[in-house]
């Protein structure tokens, strides 16, 4: 299994000053696998996260995307990640097409009117494709951040909390999207941090609990039920003497 | 190289295009530096007589604070909405980012000299159009863009980042402003070439140096 694995975070911490965030986590994501990462607020989920997105330096530790090390990688290793947040990344004072284009340019996308239009159709944005993106709701807006985040076709995604904000059918249209993500066509590896737990669990094949800067956590989704999930994730985070 | 350069030009077409449709940075700029002109024009009543004296200094003054209100917005716009870290996410150079940028806010404040130029003839009634003037703007915009692109990179990520860009600024900037001065006066009077090559040396290794360090040394400042 191991060659198999396409993201490596070995004993990585972080601190900002004295404050450790992060103290040595060890996470393997094979390739096709879905890690659903729960944790309570400051358990260090956004920060393991952005450290995985090349967004932050880890303390100490180390990263592997593909088998190279990030420290050593050139810029272009990015291309192989997709990143959907809570932020959407994206320019308000530009259309939904504008947006893609550009970030299409960025990641240098091949036959890129044909793709731009392929995914605002499939995030169903085709008729609102020349809006300005000011003008869309916020579950349009991340709709059209998974367009975004796929546009390069990057083999592994890393969403946090991408329902943060949107109401319950927008919640559900993008849970649609990103399981079809991670089922259709080629298999995506995806890590996504949540705090809905049956959510987290009806999408994903591992559970990890993250509490306190460490894994203190771990099992395989079909082990757990939506009826055990709640016990099984508190008892955890309460083995860090931590409140949900 | 070709890919590099196409996407430097992708995200200065993509500033050039956002600030077309919003002026937020150009409006700013603008209407501050016809402001200064104005409160110049009040506070210096006695030298409406001799402008030659004062013009040259008063044009990079407005310049320089109306340039600083363009820089701060560079960076913080794109923080602010979130979309800078869409930008460090994409496989592109740290240091290409830096170059477009710097490429906006030159593009953005020789817009705003050119606005300014034409109102500085008209309320002190002196002429200030002679093309000798050409490369002293040129190369001391480049300057202050470069130096205050990179300034205004690493203010954002700090909390008073408004306050700190003028502070960390101003005293690197501050060679480059005098010599910039110098030769516009120079210029202005119609002074002998020679006697402005002094100054645009200067502003030349200026330009030069900051450059190459901020390419070399981006990542480190605007990553985390």
């Amino acid at each position: 299994m191991a060659d198999n694995v396409i993201l490596r975070a070995t004993k990585v911490t972080k601190s900002f000053g004295h404050f450790a965030v992060l103290k040595g986590v060890d996470l393997e994501l094979q390739q096709g696998e879905f890690i659903t990462l729960l944790g309570p607020n400051g358990a260090g989920k956004t920060t393991l996260l952005r450290i995985l997105a090349t967004l932050a330096k880890p303390t100490s530790g180390a990263i592997e995307l593909a088998g190279i090390p990030l420290k050593d990688a050139k810029a272009s290793i990015r291309g192989l990640l997709g990143v959907i947040s809570h932020q959407t990344f994206l320019y308000e004072d530009l259309t939904a097409r504008e947006n893609l284009v550009f970030y299409g340019q960025l990641y240098q996308v091949a036959h890129l009117t044909e793709r731009v239009n392929e995914l605002l159709a499939r995030v169903g944005l085709e008729r609102r494709a020349n809006d300005r993106v000011r003008n869309f709701s916020r579950g349009m807006q991340q709709r059209l951040s998974i367009a975004r985040a796929i546009l390069h076709n990057p083999p592994v995604l890393l969403l946090d909390e991408p329902d943060t904000g949107l109401d319950r059918q927008a919640a559900d249209m993008l849970q649609n999207v990103i399981r079809e993500l991670a089922t259709g066509g080629e298999p995506r590896s995806i890590i996504m941090t949540t705090h809905n737990l049956e959510r987290g669990l009806a999408m994903c094949d591992r559970l990890v609990v993250l509490a306190g800067g460490r894994m203190v956590r771990e099992a395989q989704a079909r082990d757990l039920t939506p009826e055990n999930l709640q016990n099984w994730y508190y008892e955890a985070v309460n083995s860090r003497n931590l409140k949900p | 190289m070709k890919s590099y350069l196409y996407k430097v030009w992708a995200i200065f077409s993509k500033d050039v295009r956002t600030e077309l449709r919003t002026k937020e940075i150009l409006s700013a700029m603008a209407v501050f530096s016809l402001l200064m002109v104005l409160v110049f024009i009040f506070a210096l009543p006695g030298k409406l007589q001799e402008p030659q004296d004062v013009v040259p200094g008063l044009l990079w003054i407005a310049f320089t604070f109306a340039g600083v209100l363009g820089l701060n917005r560079s960076f913080i716009i794109e923080k602010d909405r979130g979309s800078l870290e869409g930008l460090l996410l994409a496989p592109v150079d740290r240091s290409a980012i830096f170059l477009a940028k710097m490429l906006g806010n030159f593009a953005f404040i020789t817009i705003v000299e050119l606005l300014t130029l034409p109102l500085f003839s008209l309320l002190f009634n002196y002429s200030v159009f002679n093309l000798g003037l050409l490369p002293v703007l040129l190369m001391g915009t480049l300057g202050f863009a470069e130096i205050g692109t990179i300034f205004a990179a690493m203010a954002v990520n700090t909390r008073a980042r408004e306050v700190l860009l003028p502070v960390l600024f101003f005293p690197v900037m501050l060679p480059v402003i005098i010599a910039a001065a110098q030769a516009t006066s120079a210029v202005l009077a119609n002074r002998p070439f020679g006697e402005i090559s002094g100054q645009l040396q200067l502003i030349g290794i200026f330009d030069l140096v900051f450059l190459i360090v901020p390419l070399l040394l981006f990542e480190l400042v605007i990553e985390e």
